[in-house]
This record gives C-alpha cells, structure tokens and sequence, in this order.
C-alpha cells in the first residue's frame, strides 16, 4: 500500500512517534502539519507514469529519497532560491523576472507536479508572473502545484526550506542566504497569476500562512 | 586512453606539499603514473586484493579515465570517467568537469556533468554537483548543492508499483493539528 510506504521517515531516530511531540523536539525547526502534502502526494501518484516533479526549493536530502526511492518520480533541483540569492547579493534583483523566462529546459505539459514551497513570497510580482507562466506552460493535465503563500508582508525574512518528515508533516529548517522582503499576495492574484490552473485546494494554517495546490485539469 | 597533464614528478609528495604548476599536454604517458595507494582491504566476496588509487590535487586529467580499481581523485578531470565496476570517489579537493560512470560515487569535491552509478550516489556535506545524477540510490547530505535532475527509477520504481494509486488521496489527520483552518476547493476563500 502507498499509505505504507509513505509512513517513511515517521520512524528515524531520534523522532519521536506522535507529531504533538515531534513539534517541540527541536524549537528552531519546528514540524509543521500540512494539509496540502497529503493531497499533493496523492496527485503525483495517481499519474500513469512515473512522476516528474520540479523543486524550486534548495535540495534536501530526505526529499529527494522521499520522492525518488519512496514514489519512483524523477525529480529536477531548480533550487530558485539560489538564483534569488545570487541577484540579491549582486544588486541586480529586478532583473530575475527576465532570467525566469529563459532558465527552463523542460517542454510544455511535461511535468507532473511543482513544489514551489514559499518562492513566491520572496518574488517581486513581475518575477512571480514570470515563473508562475512557466509553471502552467510547464504542468501536464492533472498535474499538480503547492505553493505556500504569506497573508501579511514581511520587511525581512531568511530563507526555509522544508523537509518532509512524513505524508502530512514538514520540518521547516533555516536555510542560509540572503533573505529578502516577503510579499503578500492576494488570493485574486494568485488565481490570476496561474490563469489555466484551478485552486483545487487552500488551507489557512496558524501561522498565517496559506496552503494552495493548483490543478490543471486532466 | 587518457593523459595526465602534469609530469607525476613527486609521486609520493605529501598531500600538504604545494601544486606543480600544471604542464598541459607535455607528459608522455611513462610520467603518469599517479600516487599510488595500495590498501589492505581484501575484497571478502571474492577474495581478491583490491586496490585503492588516488589521482593527487596537483594532477589535471583531459580526455577519458577508465578502470576496474577504486579511485580517489582530488585532482581535476575533464572528460569522461567510467569505473563501471568500482567506487570512486571525488575528494574535497577534486573538481570534475565530465560524465561520471561507476558502481558508486562518493562527491566530497565538485562535479560538473552527469553522475550515472549502478549502486549509489552519495553527496557529503559540502560536495557539488552540476548535473543530472542517475543511480537507484542517492544520499545528499545537509550542506551539499545540487542542481539538476534526479533519476531513481531504476531501484525506486519497483517500489512505487507496489503503492495504489489513491492511497493516500484521503489526507490523514495527525493529531496535533488543532487550529489549522481548512478551505478546500475554495478558491480565494481566505480573502
């Protein structure tokens, strides 16, 4: 059963069992239910083939064995954050949005699924408009996107990245960098931004932040 | 087959000694031999001794490296690197700019270029690759980069058949998650 084997990783050591008390094992990473994971997950599985996903988020190395060993997908590093960290460093911040066009090898409708993790919220709306064109220009039918999205701006944030503890749980880690401003996007503009894909589902979480997963029809 | 760049003129120079300056082209091949580091370790399957080769931090390497010997490299390769049957390793030092082929591949130094092992690709803390990486198992460690596509499918694929399809469309509901709001199929619902 596909339940069975995504119970991986629930297990490692050093973790303990129920999430209640994985949330306080470690206070600066801190595990964080989702409710979009489950149903991204069960997006990706339900393709005939195997999967191809893309990661806009920095490489982490339980992810990549959670989606390659565990689900058989074929998995693209696009590590964003990197591209981000490089403009931000160099000044040249306004000039990501062009490079998004062209920074792309993978064909039109030739991707199962996107992790865009919180990349959008670090985007200027031009460099946002940019990638999200790709992502629907990129996403196969029935394919999936989960994004998270924050509802208030913030001046100043460092970079996460996020490591699947479990089909429902994610372990949100200080990833090094630049940092930069969070935006807040409207839930109007992100529906228009992904013009061509549907908001299949959108959880607001504690913290404030929302979990949305596009669809584009099969 | 392939060419060293650098004359091994101190093959046993410490690992601390400074780099030759790098001569391209000019070894004739009885120069190349490289430090060689046998090791004790007795293969217990098929009981033969095996050797271990390191290519030193000074040597640079154009064109295509093959063998049936572990090999270590800390220097740079450009070109082509097939060990099919072996492990090799990508010191702290080494920069690679080549098609990687090997059993298993351990990358504690740089790789440019695609990364094909029939076992296991192992990314320690600090290594790099710049490449697709193609292996039924792949092990990145916190620290390391990586840009590229990852295939495990050759191994992980038998895997994913056993799953139903489905199985995990009913999102489970781990305790612990009192006071997430939920708005499903709401488009635009938290506004």
């Amino acid at each position: 059963m596909l339940s069975d084997i995504l119970r991986w990783g629930s297990k490692r050591p050093g973790q303990p069992d129920a999430p209640g008390e994985a949330t306080v094992a470690r206070a600066d990473e801190p595990v964080v239910p989702s409710k979009a994971f489950p149903k991204f997950i069960s997006a990706i599985a339900n393709r005939p083939d195997a999967p191809v996903l893309i990661d806009f988020g920095p490489v982490v190395g339980t992810n990549v064995e959670f989606f390659g060993e565990h689900l058989g997908c074929k998995l693209f590093i696009e590590d964003l954050f990197a591209d981000y960290d490089r403009h931000a460093r160099a000044g040249t911040l306004d000039g990501l949005a062009a490079t998004i066009d062209a920074r792309f090898r993978h064909g039109d409708a030739s991707v199962d699924g996107v992790l865009c993790w919180d990349i959008f919220d670090y985007l200027s709306k031009p460099a946002a408009q940019a990638l999200s064109r790709q992502i629907v220009r990129m996403l196969r039918p029935g394919g999936a996107v989960m994004g998270f999205f924050c509802t208030s701006s913030v001046a100043r944030s460092p970079f996460t990245k996020y490591e699947i503890v479990d089909q429902t749980a994610l372990r949100h880690k200080y990833h090094p960098g630049a940092g930069g401003p969070k935006h807040a996007f409207l839930n109007r503009d992100i529906i228009k931004m992904f013009d061509g894909l549907i908001v299949s589902d959108s959880f607001l979480l504690k913290s404030n932040t929302r979990e949305i997963l596009l669809r584009r029809r099969s | 087959m392939w060419k060293r760049d650098e004359a091994a003129a101190k093959p046993n120079a410490p690992a601390g000694s400074p780099p030759a300056p790098a001569q391209h082209g000019s070894a004739p091949p009885a120069a190349e031999a490289t430090p060689v580091k046998p090791v004790a370790a007795s293969d217990p399957q098929r009981g033969q001794e095996k050797t271990a080769v390191n290519i030193g931090k000074s040597v640079v390497i154009k064109g295509e490296l093959n063998g049936s010997e572990d090999l270590t490299i800390e220097g740079q390769v450009e070109g082509k690197i097939e060990l099919r049957q072996n492990v090799l390793t990508i010191g702290p030092n080494g920069k690679i700019k080549a098609q990687v082929f090997a059993k298993a591949v351990i990358i504690l130094g740089e790789v440019t270029g695609n990364v094909t092992a029939s076992e296991k690709v192992d990314i320690r803390d600090n290594g790099s690759v710049d490449g697709d990486i193609s292996s039924p198992r792949v092990a990145i460690a916190e620290g390391a980069h990586f840009r590229g596509s990852i295939d495990m499918q050759k191994g992980g694929g038998a895997q994913k058949t056993d799953g139903k399809p489905g199985a995990a469309s009913a999102p489970a509901t781990p305790q612990g998650q009192a006071g997430q709001q939920s708005t499903p199929a709401a488009a635009g619902a938290n506004r």
